[in-house]
This record gives C-alpha cells, sequence and structure tokens, in this order.
C-alpha cells in the first residue's frame, strides 16, 4: 500500500522508517513546516536526516502531502483537544478522496467522533485507529472482535508515564516532585507533563473506549470526569502499601460513563503493573475478564498498532 | 435458592465449654440449617470468668433459616450470649488526602459514620509533613453487602465539603 504519514514525531517517523518491513511504500511524509512527496516512494532515510538536521523533511509545503497519491493516510500529528485540528481536517480530506485513514492522532475520535463516523460513511474510504488507545496493545481489535454490546465495561492503566511515577513512588516512598524529575531525565516525562500527570492522556484514551463501546452515544473528554496525581502525597501510597494495597492511575468506562483518576488497587492483581507498563481489563458478557498488557507508548510500538490496522484494510 | 436476596449477614456470639470438639458441635448445626460461615473468631487464650471461651460466628442466613439455627444451637446446649442484630458484611478501604488535621479529622470521621451507616473498623493517618501539611488518612469500613456505592457517595460528599480527596477502590473484576 502506498502510505502518507502527516507528522514526523517518534510515530510518525517509525511508521516511516518501518514501512518498508510490512511490504508499504511511503509516498509522502509532512511535519508541520514541510514535507516531502514522491509517487513512487520518498527516500525516508534522507528525509529523517534531514528532520534531524534541519527541523524540516523536504522542500514542499506541508498541504502536498495531503494532496499526494497514496491509499493510506496516517494522521500522526499531535493531539490537540477541542476542535482537534489540524488532524481532523486532515482526516476528512483524505475521507472526501475515498482514501483510508489510520490515526495515531487521538484527538479527531476522542473530540469529534460522530462526525469522523459521518464522513467516513459518506467515503469508500475506512477509518481505524487501533494505535490511539494503548499503543502497541490491541485493545480496539479486541473489542471489535468480541462485539462492543458483549462488553460490559473496560478499565486498565493507560498512562505509562503516571504508572511509573506512582509505582517508583510506592516502591521506594520517593515524593511525586523527586520521581517525576528522575521521570523526565530517563525521557520517561515530557519537560510539561500535564497531559500525562494530570489524566488527560488516559481521559482521551477512555473517551475513544467509550465512544466504541456505545455507538451513537457520542462522548467527549468533557463529559469524562478525570482527576490526576500531582497532588498525591507519598503517606497515602504508604497507608495503602501497609493494607496489602496500592495507588494507579486507572481509567474506567461503564454504564456509569467515563472515569480516571487515583484508585486503591491490590498489590499484586493483574491490574498492578510497574514502570510504563500499561493493562487494559475488558470485562465481558460470556468470557469473564481479558486482561491486555503490554507497550502503551513509543514511536516502533505504536508504528505496530498503526501497521496492524493498515493490514486489516479492505480491498486489498 | 429462591429466597437468596433475602439473606443477611449475622453475627453471633456464643461460650463454649473448653472441651476438645465444642467447637465443631457449635459449628454444625449452622451448617446442617442452610447457614453460610463467613467468620469464626476463636479467642482461645481469653477466658470468660466462668472459665467458658468466647467465640463469634459470622454467617449469613435468610431469617428464617437463622432463627432456626439459634433453636438449633440452644437445643444442642450451647451458650448464645448474642445472635441477630444485622451485622456487617463488606469492607470497604479508602485513603482520604488533604488538610485533615486542620479540617478536624475526628468531625469528618463521625459525619462519615453518620451518614454513611458504615462502621469504621479501623483507621491510620500518615501526616510525615506535620499536622499543619497535607496528610493522608486510611479508613476501613464494614458495611452491609451492596452498599458500597451509596458509602462512597456520602463520604465523596462530605470530602468535597472539606476539600480533601477521596481515593476510592477499584471495584473488583477478577470474578
Amino acid at each position: 500500500m502506498k502510505l502518507a504519514v502527516l507528522g514526523a514525531g517518534a510515530v510518525g517517523s517509525s511508521v516511516a522508517e518501518l514501512a518498508s518491513q510490512y511490504g508499504h511504500t511511503i509516498t509522502a511524509l509532512a511535519d508541520s513546516q514541510s514535507a516531502v512527496v514522491d509517487a513512487d516512494g520518498i527516500d525516508v532515510d534522507s528525509a529523517l536526516a534531514r528532520k534531524q538536521a534541519e527541523g524540516i523533511v523536504g522542500d514542499a509545503e506541508p498541504e502536498e502531502a495531503l494532496s499526494a497519491s497514496y491509499d493510506v493516510l496516517v494522521e500522526a500529528t499531535p493531539t490537540t483537544l477541542g476542535e482537534a485540528e489540524p488532524g481532523f481536517t486532515h482526516v476528512t480530506e483524505a475521507l472526501n478522496r475515498d482514501k483510508h485513514v489510520v490515526l495515531a492522532n487521538k484527538g479527531p475520535v476522542a473530540e469529534r467522533y460522530g462526525e469522523v463516523r459521518e464522513a467516513e460513511q459518506d467515503s469508500e474510504g475506512t477509518v481505524l485507529f487501533e494505535a490511539t488507545v494503548g499503543g502497541a496493545m490491541p485493545v480496539l481489535s479486541t473489542i471489535a472482535d468480541f462485539d462492543a454490546d458483549k462488553i460490559t465495561a473496560v478499565r486498565g492503566v493507560l498512562n505509562g508515564t503516571a504508572n511509573f511515577i506512582l509505582s517508583r513512588m510506592a516502591a521506594e516512598g520517593l515524593g511525586y516532585e523527586h520521581v517525576l524529575a528522575e521521570a523526565q531525565d530517563l525521557g520517561v516525562a515530557e519537560t510539561d507533563p500535564s497531559f500525562d500527570v494530570d489524566g488527560t492522556d488516559a481521559a482521551l484514551k477512555c473517551v475513544i473506549l467509550a465512544n466504541v463501546l456505545s455507538e451513537g452515544e457520542e462522548c467527549t473528554l468533557e463529559d469524562a470526569v478525570v482527576e490526576g496525581i500531582r497532588d498525591l502525597p507519598s503517606s497515602a501510597l504508604d497507608l495503602a502499601n501497609e493494607d496489602g494495597k496500592t495507588i494507579r492511575l486507572i481509567g474506567e468506562v461503564s454504564d456509569d460513563g467515563v472515569r480516571v483518576g487515583p484508585r486503591l488497587i491490590e498489590e499484586n492483581t493483574a491490574l498492578t503493573v510497574t514502570g510504563t507498563r500499561n493493562i487494559v481489563q475488558v470485562e465481558t458478557t460470556h468470557a469473564g475478564v481479558l486482561n491486555i498488557s503490554g507497550r502503551g507508548a513509543g514511536g516502533p510500538e505504536t508504528a505496530s498498532a498503526v501497521f496492524a490496522d493498515i493490514g486489516r484494510l479492505p480491498n486489498q | 435458592m429462591s429466597e437468596s436476596e433475602d439473606v443477611h449477614a449475622y453475627t453471633v456470639r456464643l461460650e463454649l465449654t473448653d472441651r476438645p470438639g465444642e467447637l465443631l458441635r457449635a459449628l454444625e448445626p449452622i451448617a446442617e440449617t442452610g447457614g453460610n460461615l463467613l467468620s469464626i473468631f476463636h479467642e482461645r487464650g481469653n477466658l470468660t470468668p466462668r472459665g467458658d471461651i468466647p467465640v463469634e460466628v459470622d454467617l449469613e442466613a435468610t431469617p428464617e433459616r437463622f432463627e432456626q439455627i439459634v433453636d438449633a444451637l440452644k437445643a444442642a446446649d450451647i451458650t448464645v450470649i448474642e445472635a441477630g442484630s444485622d451485622r456487617y458484611s463488606e469492607e470497604i478501604v479508602v485513603v482520604l488526602v488533604g488538610h485533615l488535621v486542620e479540617t478536624d479529622l475526628s468531625h469528618t470521621l463521625s459525619q462519615i459514620q453518620e451518614a454513611s451507616g458504615a462502621s469504621i473498623k479501623d483507621f491510620a493517618l500518615s501526616a510525615p509533613e506535620g499536622e499543619n501539611a497535607e496528610s493522608s488518612a486510611r479508613l476501613r469500613m464494614a458495611t452491609e453487602a451492596g452498599k458500597s456505592e451509596q458509602i462512597l457517595a456520602a463520604i465523596r460528599e462530605i470530602a468535597g465539603d472539606k476539600e480533601l480527596s477521596v481515593i476510592e477502590p477499584l471495584g473488583e473484576v477478577d470474578r
């Protein structure tokens, strides 16, 4: 398949870099400033090298990537809230051209799910977004396989940064600020960690899950009850620990809606993953609880989910 | 069982003669009458003035069966000190975080107890930064089965008034 990749961050770059291993050709790659386009396949290595050296991927305008020749648009620009632009426009423009869209950007399916689905209905193209929930983990495809109707709740650890901080605070008895600084040194937390530690990132993933589970009743970030971990003192973790429990940032999607916040959980259960690992528990009507665990972020990890989606697209 | 929705939790306090086989003899009528044993608290080292051993048994049964159980115990000549009071069969643990001491902790606790109808079984405070800083408290509450959501709602409201945050337990899914 011919892929146009929008976004040249960790995920976009990995998709471009690994595409040939999955038998795909990159016909366009764009970041926010520039693009490189070639209907026969771009030179990925030199585009990424240029991105490293000069901060641009090529000499074309970013819009040219959107109008290039491709079968699948891979939308991997940064997640934005509210209008979810420019991601949303990228999605609709590709669909207007009857092209497939694979999203790694959470914005359009979290904030404007109904509109994305509507645009998809009017198009020959299909929209898939496995990479938006839990990185490499096959969460959305599992839900699709089991049928959203047969799933009563989904919950789990959906943010590796917050989980790293909490599991480290619990294990070492260290304070939040200390562990955050450590996580930033290790590259586990960003310089501005708000998105992760305030629960926004986990909430967006839960909102996407809620949208998939309740076809029809649209949910956005505004509908979610979200609490972060910034104000959690280590004394709270100590008290939990004394009682054989711990505290993790848990996202929950159920009939009661979407809720993200620090929760008390038993210390040794499937949910208590440590470090940056993620886990999602799917509660099914006929098959009990399924646990899906793995790497919830990272360039090659998330790119794997993008390639899995491309493999699921119809008419190949 | 068709009567299952009518099952309650009961606590029975017994005094057993210090003789081998007495505990088993006391439990038999419960099992035979269809009571569901929840826990047995057997204080072997703590004798009553008469030299008997106090035993506390928590069980679940329908009210009719519970009456039969008590009758069967009495018929077997087992001393029943107390029976019947509707007791608690579920436990909830929450952690409160915030200015717990400044916002009058004992008032918070009695409010929680009153509003939720739960009984606070144990309580731990951790205030490593001193009593004027933010601290954390762990509360273990006993409640009747099925009341957890109601109790958590009451705690949320009381905590909200005092700007405390509540770290709630995650509902069980590992069935």
